[in-house]
C-alpha cells in the first residue's frame, strides 16, 4: 500500500513540474472540485424558473445571465460539470476494465478467440461514433443511461486493442514464462503478473478519452438525445442557447466554454501523465 | 500487393458484414413491435399489416436476415414509411452534400496542418516550435460542434461575414456556406496533422538520404519542402482514412448548426419523425463509406511503404 502511495505522489510531482501538466491538474481539480461540491458553490438553483429575470446579460447577481426561463446560466455550468463528470467517469472506467479484459484474453488465448475478439473489435470501430450513438438512441430512447453505454461500447474496442498488443509482446518474456511452468492459472497470470504492467499504458488512454466522452455527451445532449430536460448538462445549455443565439449569446458562451477548458484540462493531463508513466509512448502519437 | 488488396477486401467485406448483422439483430432486439413503434400509435390497421408483410416481420429472424441481405446487394435498404419514396434514394440525394463538407473540411485543415508542422520540425525548440505545438493541442481539445457554434455567433451572427444556414446555390454562394461549416471541422485535424508531421518530419530529417542532399549543398529549402515532405506526409494519409468515422460524426453536428442539408441532418430528422428505415439506412451508408476509406488508406500506405504489406 505504502508503495503505490508514493508511486501515485512521484506522479502527480512529475505533472506538476510540467507547466502543461500543472494547468491540467487545476483545471480538473477545479472541475471536480465544483461539481463534488455544486449544491454549495452554485449561487441559485440551477432547475429553478424565474420568468421575470428571463434572457438577462451578465450583471453580478448573475455572472452569466440567465436563460429563456430565467435559470441562471453559471449555476447550470457549474451543475452541468456533475453531468459531464457522471457519463464521462462510469463510461471510460467501465470501458476500461471490459476492453482490458477482453484485450488480455484475446492476447493470451486461443487464436480462434483472438481472431474472433479482433473481429468484433474491429467491426464496432466500423461504425462512426455519432451514428452508431445515433442510431441506438432512436432505438432505446435517450436518457443518461444510453449515452454512458453507447460510449462504453464504442470505446471497448481501443483498450482491448491495447492490452492485447501489450499482452502479445509480455507473454512470452521470462517471467511469464517461469510462472507458467510453476503451472499458475491464466487467471493469475493475467491478473498478478500482466495487468500491472499493461495497466500504465491504459490510464494514460483514459485520461485522454474522457474529453472526447464529455465532448460526445454534450453533443448528444444538444441534438436533445442525451440527458433529459431540466437536468442542467453543457450540452443542453448548448441546445438552448443555439435556439436564442440571436438573443442571448450567453448561454453559448455559458456552455461552450466549460467544454472547452475541460477537453484541455483532461488532455493537458493525459499529456503529462504518458509523459511520466511511459516517455516511450510520445513517439508514437 | 494483388494478394494483399484482395485481402484487405475481404477483411472490409467481412467486417461490413458482421456490422450489418449486428445492426439488424439490435434493431430486432429492441423490445416492442417495430411497426408500432415505426408507425405510431394511430397507424390503421391495415398499413401496419401492410408494413410487417413489406419488413418479412411475420418470417422466422434467420429469414428476415436473408431476406433484408438479398435486398441490400440489390440496393434496396428498405422504402420510407412517410413518402413511399426508396430509402437509397434518399439517403444518397444527401450525401453529396456531406461528402462536399467532409473533404472541404480536410483539404484546408491537411494544408495548413503539413505547413504548420513541417515548418515546426525545420526549426525545433525554437519559439515558433512550442507555439505550434501549444496551438495544436489547443485545436485538437476543441469538439467540433461547440466550434461551430461559437463560429456561429461570432461570424454569422455578431460579424455578419458568411451566411448563417443553409448550403447554397451555385459555386460561389457553396463555397461561401462551406466556409464556417468546414472551419468547424476542420480546426481540430489542424493540429493533430501538424503534431504529426512535425514527429515525422524530425525521423525524415534525420535519415541518410537527407544527410546526403545536405552534402550535395541544397538550399534547406528545398530540402524539407521536396525530399523530406513527400515521405514525412505518409502518415497523414493513413490517419484521414482511419478519421472518416470522426469527420463523419463532426458533419452531423455542422449540418445541425449551420441548418444544412446532408446525411447528418437526415438521421437527426428522421430521428425526430421515427422514421427508422432511413435512420438505418444512413447509419449503414455512412458506415459502408468508412469501412471503404479505411481500406483504401491501408492500401495508399502499403502502395507507398513496401513494409506496411506485411504487417497485417
Amino acid at each position: 500500500m505504502e508503495k503505490s502511495q508514493s508511486e501515485i505522489r512521484i506522479i502527480l510531482v512529475g505533472i506538476a513540474k510540467n507547466p502543461l501538466g500543472f494547468m491540467g491538474l487545476v483545471i480538473v481539480g477545479a472541475i471536480v472540485f465544483s461539481a463534488i461540491f455544486a449544491a454549495w458553490v452554485v449561487p441559485y438553483d440551477p432547475i429553478e424558473m424565474n420568468i421575470r429575470d428571463r434572457m438577462q446579460g451578465p450583471s453580478w447577481s448573475h455572472l452569466l445571465g440567465t436563460d429563456q426561463l430565467g435559470r441562471d446560466t453559471f449555476s447550470r455550468v457549474i451543475t452541468g460539470g456533475q453531468v459531464a463528470l457522471k457519463v464521462a467517469l462510469p463510461a471510460v472506467f467501465g470501458a476500461m476494465a471490459i476492453g482490458l479484459t477482453l484485450g488480455m484474453v484475446a492476447g493470451y488465448g486461443p487464436k480462434w478467440l483472438d481472431n474472433f475478439l479482433m473481429l468484433l473489435f474491429d467491426t464496432i470501430r466500423s461504425f462512426p461514433t455519432v451514428m452508431f450513438a445515433l442510431a441506438v438512441v432512436a432505438l432505446v430512447g435517450p436518457s443518461l443511461q444510453t449515452v454512458v453505454l453507447v460510449v462504453m461500447a464504442t470505446s471497448i474496442p481501443t483498450y482491448g486493442r491495447v492490452a492485447r498488443t501489450q499482452t502479445l509482446t509480455l507473454r512470452n518474456s521470462e517471467f511469464i514464462l517461469a510462472e507458467r511452468s510453476m503451472g499458475a492459472s491464466m487467471a493469475r497470470i493475467l491478473g498478478v503478473h500482466m495487468l500491472p504492467n499493461i495497466i500504465g499504458v491504459l490510464a494514460v488512454l483514459a485520461a485522454m478519452d474522457i474529453p472526447t466522452v464529455i465532448a460526445l455527451e454534450a453533443g448528444l445532449s444538444f441534438l436533445g438525445l442525451g440527458v433529459k430536460p431540466p437536468t442542467p448538462s453543457w450540452g443542453a445549455l448548448l441546445k438552448d442557447g443555439y435556439a436564442l443565439v440571436r438573443q442571448t449569446p450567453w448561454l453559448v458562451i455559458g456552455g461552450g466554454l466549460p467544454i472547452i477548458i475541460a477537453t484541455l484540462g483532461f488532455t493537458f493531463l493525459g499529456e503529462s501523465l504518458r509523459d511520466v508513466v511511459d516517455p516511450k509512448l510520445r513517439k508514437n502519437q | 500487393m494483388l494478394i494483399f488488396t484482395l485481402k484487405r477486401f475481404a477483411l472490409a467485406a467481412l467486417i461490413l458484414f458482421v456490422a450489418v448483422t449486428l445492426m439488424f439483430l439490435m434493431i430486432r432486439a429492441v423490445p416492442g413491435d417495430p411497426v408500432q413503434i415505426m408507425l405510431g400509435p394511430r397507424a390503421t390497421p391495415e398499413l401496419q399489416a401492410r408494413l410487417t408483410a413489406e419488413l418479412a416481420l411475420d418470417q422466422p429472424i434467420f429469414r428476415q436476415l436473408i431476406i433484408f441481405y438479398g435486398n441490400m446487394l440489390q440496393g434496396d435498404l428498405g422504402t420510407d414509411v412517410f413518402s413511399g419514396r426508396a430509402v437509397t434514394q434518399i439517403v444518397f440525394q444527401q450525401l453529396p452534400f456531406t461528402l462536399e463538407l467532409i473533404f472541404g473540411s480536410i483539404i484546408w485543415s491537411a494544408a495548413l496542418g503539413i505547413f504548420l508542422g513541417a515548418y515546426a520540425a525545420s526549426y525545433p525548440n525554437t519559439l515558433i516550435d512550442r507555439m505550434v505545438a501549444i496551438v495544436s493541442v489547443s485545436f485538437v481539445a476543441a469538439p467540433a460542434f461547440v466550434v461551430a457554434l461559437l463560429s456561429l455567433l461570432l461570424f454569422a451572427v455578431h460579424l455578419r461575414w458568411f451566411p448563417a444556414i443553409g448550403a447554397g446555390n451555385g459555386f460561389w454562394d457553396r463555397m461561401d456556406h462551406l466556409v464556417l461549416p468546414s472551419f468547424a471541422i476542420g480546426l481540430s485535424w489542424v493540429g493533430y496533422i501538424a503534431r504529426l508531421v512535425r514527429a515525422s518530419m524530425l525521423e525524415v530529417l534525420g535519415e541518410h538520404h537527407i544527410r546526403t542532399a545536405r552534402a550535395f549543398g541544397l538550399a534547406e529549402r528545398r530540402i524539407v519542402m521536396v525530399y523530406a515532405l513527400r515521405i514525412a506526409i505518409l502518415p497523414v494519409v493513413t490517419v484521414i482514412g482511419v478519421g472518416m468515422g470522426f469527420l463523419l460524426s463532426s458533419a452531423v453536428f455542422a449540418e445541425i448548426v449551420f441548418a444544412r442539408p446532408g446525411l447528418g441532418k437526415l438521421v437527426i430528422d428522421s430521428i425526430t419523425t421515427r422514421n427508422y428505415p432511413i435512420v438505418m439506412g444512413s447509419v449503414l451508408v455512412s458506415t459502408g463509406l468508412f469501412v471503404v476509406s479505411t481500406a483504401l488508406a491501408d492500401l495508399v500506405n502499403a502502395w507507398l511503404d513496401p513494409r506496411a504489406r506485411s504487417a497485417k
